[in-house]
């Protein structure tokens, strides 16, 4: 058995959900390489290698390779594919990205957002917005993942880095589409994805200025990442890469603070496994109430001053 | 310019599901049904091409059962000019609907193909991904904004770390993100109307597709109950219980 993951990062370093998904991958069993897709991506590579469980790093680098572009990315990955029996990456929006097409070049169904390897070839992973989870065995020839990596720890580091090999990227796909620029929210804070807490507003709120006056000098205090529901991003009061829910990122922090948030099944969809939730909202029967560990039913516009006081 | 549009019936997603006692699925029976919400965005960012003189014609396509009709319908109320119903029923794969959607534009040969990003309720996020692997064409995923000019989209898309733009050669395939539009809601005098629309029938064996699945579902389970904690009366309380009781800060 060997699986090929295709690793999530941003040329100069690796992100931490590769090595969630390094830890899914050893679940299935089988020695693992990871690529390394991009362009002056030794930095990535290098933190790659140096990975407990990792037999070598594939790295490809071009110029079309960049910014992962899914077609020629896809094109590298199926090229690479006939070595493997199976193809995991996490469930990032670059993985989102690729993978299908992965999937349908080899003519293979991809299983999408694993949340736990039940077998080889037996996974869960949740529909419904989490409200049921299915457990799904695929007969294909070969596997095709994404890992949901918020329910992996990641994997430590190797006692010796695992050997780095280059391969040529094909040309292919490279064509069909240009990268442009990324307009990526620059904060000294936590990732969402990473961050042991997070602090998080909704429509409440009101406007951009006091999402970030009342969320951000509790979530300085607490070193947390702030978050957002999608009320709170579509009204424009947070980037719409603070978006937590169904269709957001999906977290599972040790404290997850909701603030003026109503709980809907979209937005629990992304929070619900968090360890410890607090709900603060006027609604003494707002549906986020039945799944905090905690909650103060008030005016968040005084709650959360008077928690950066008491901090 | 021809802009194709699939869409799904999925649980409407103000329903909160139940999962069946015996773990063989979802209990469907007399359960609100709908568009894909993200399917509505793609059919209203169609429609709007066609006011604004880009695209000539929308076609709606969706692979379901017989009451797929009904999401159809609702397309052709929003603007859409025809549809076609491939019938199948039971649940159909990603892959399967990428196959049949090939077909699709092999016959109608449309310059751009805008899906919803993903289903509600499979939420698996694969079949626009599919459906421009099958063709060779471009693909833009999770789009907020689509700009079309001289043969080209510039598709600013939302990803992990805020918002990417990248330009794709026409045709192509776009996957809708919930910020790209707000749907109009269908006004009564179209919905009326859009009975009178042209909507097409097909099957799998029209497009000789094999929609039998890969993946095979063994169970579907409850997730992990999550029970109401307490309620405390002051913020000391709130931080004392965070820091004593949970140990979290
Ligand atoms: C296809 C689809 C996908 C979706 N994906 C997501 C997703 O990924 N993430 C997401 O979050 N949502 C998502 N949604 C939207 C979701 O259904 C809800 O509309 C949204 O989560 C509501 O956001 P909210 O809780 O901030 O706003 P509301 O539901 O309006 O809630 C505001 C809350 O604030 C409380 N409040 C008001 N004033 C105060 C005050 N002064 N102090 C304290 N509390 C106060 C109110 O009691 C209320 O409970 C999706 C919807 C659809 C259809």
């Amino acid at each position: 058995m060997a699986i090929l993951l295709f690793a999530d990062h941003d040329n100069a370093a690796l992100s931490e959900q590769t090595a969630k998904t390094l830890t899914a991958a050893s679940q299935i069993g089988g020695e693992v390489d990871i690529l390394i897709a991009g362009q002056n991506a030794g930095g990535a590579a290098a933190e790659a290698a140096s990975l407990a469980g990792v037999r070598s790093v594939i790295l490809a680098e071009a110029e079309a390779l960049e910014h992962r572009l899914a077609e020629p990315t896809a094109a590298l990955i199926v090229a690479l594919a006939a070595d493997y029996d199976s193809i995991i990456a996490p469930a990032t929006t670059t993985g989102k990205n690729v993978m299908p097409r992965v999937a349908a070049l080899l003519d293979v169904m991809q299983i999408s957002e694993v949340i736990e390897v039940v077998a080889a070839d037996t996974f869960k992973r949740p529909i419904y917005a989490g409200n049921a989870i299915e457990v799904v065995q695929s007969t294909e020839a070969k596997t095709v993942l994404t890992v949901r990596t918020a329910g992996f720890a990641a994997a430590g580091a190797a006692e010796a880095a695992a050997p780095v090999k280059t391969v040529e990227a094909t040309a292919e796909g490279a064509d069909l589409s240009r990268f442009l620029e990324n307009t990526l929210s620059q904060s000294d804070r936590p990732e969402l994805n990473a961050a042991k807490i997070i602090v998080s507003g909704g429509r409440a709120l009101g406007s951009d200025e006091k999402f970030r006056e009342l969320l951000n000098p509790v979530a300085d205090k607490l070193g947390a990442a702030v978050g957002a529901s999608r009320a709170a991003v579509d009204s424009g009061y947070a980037p719409n890469d603070l978006q937590v829910g169904q269709t957001g990122k999906i977290v599972a922090p040790d404290l997850y603070v909701a603030c003026g948030i109503s709980g809907a099944i979209q937005h629990l969809a992304g929070m619900k496994d968090s360890k410890v939730i607090v709900a603060i909202n006027t609604d003494e029967e707002a549906p986020i109430f039945q799944v905090a560990d905690y909650g103060i039913v008030g005016d968040l516009f005084e709650i959360l001053p008077e928690i950066e006081r008491q901090l | 310019m021809k802009v194709l549009v699939p869409v799904k019936r999925v649980v409407d997603h103000n329903v909160k599901i139940r999962v069946k006692a015996d773990g063989s699925g979802v209990d469907l029976a007399n359960v609100k049904m709908s568009m894909n919400p993200f399917d509505e965005i793609a059919i209203e960012e169609a429609v709007r091409l066609k006011e604004a003189g880009t695209a000539d014609e929308v076609i709606a396509v969706s692979v379901g059962p017989a009451q797929a009709q009904d999401v159809l319908r609702t397309a052709l109320a929003m603007g859409a000019d025809r549809a076609i119903l491939i019938t199948v029923d039971g649940a159909v794969e990603p892959l399967a609907v990428a196959k049949l959607l090939k077909g699709v534009v092999a016959t109608e040969e449309p310059g751009l193909v805008i899906l919803g990003k993903q289903a509600i309720d499979d939420d698996c996020n694969q079949t626009g991904q599919m459906l421009s692997a099958l063709l060779g064409w471009s693909q833009a995923t999770f789009a907020s904004e689509i700009v079309l000019a001289g043969g080209k989209a510039k598709v600013t898309r939302e990803v992990d770390g805020g918002l990417q733009a990248i330009e794709v050669a026409l045709p192509a395939i776009v996957t809708a993100d919930l910020r790209l539009n707000e749907p109009r809601y269908a006004s009564l005098p179209n919905i009326m109307k859009a009975k009178k629309k042209p909507l097409d029938s097909k099957t799998p064996e029209d497009f000789g597709v094999t929609v039998a699945p890969r993946l095979s579902v063994l169970r579907v389970e409850e997730p992990a109950a999550r029970t109401a904690g307490i309620k405390v009366g002051s913020v000391a309380e709130l931080l004392d219980k965070l820091k004593t009781e949970a140990g979290v800060i």
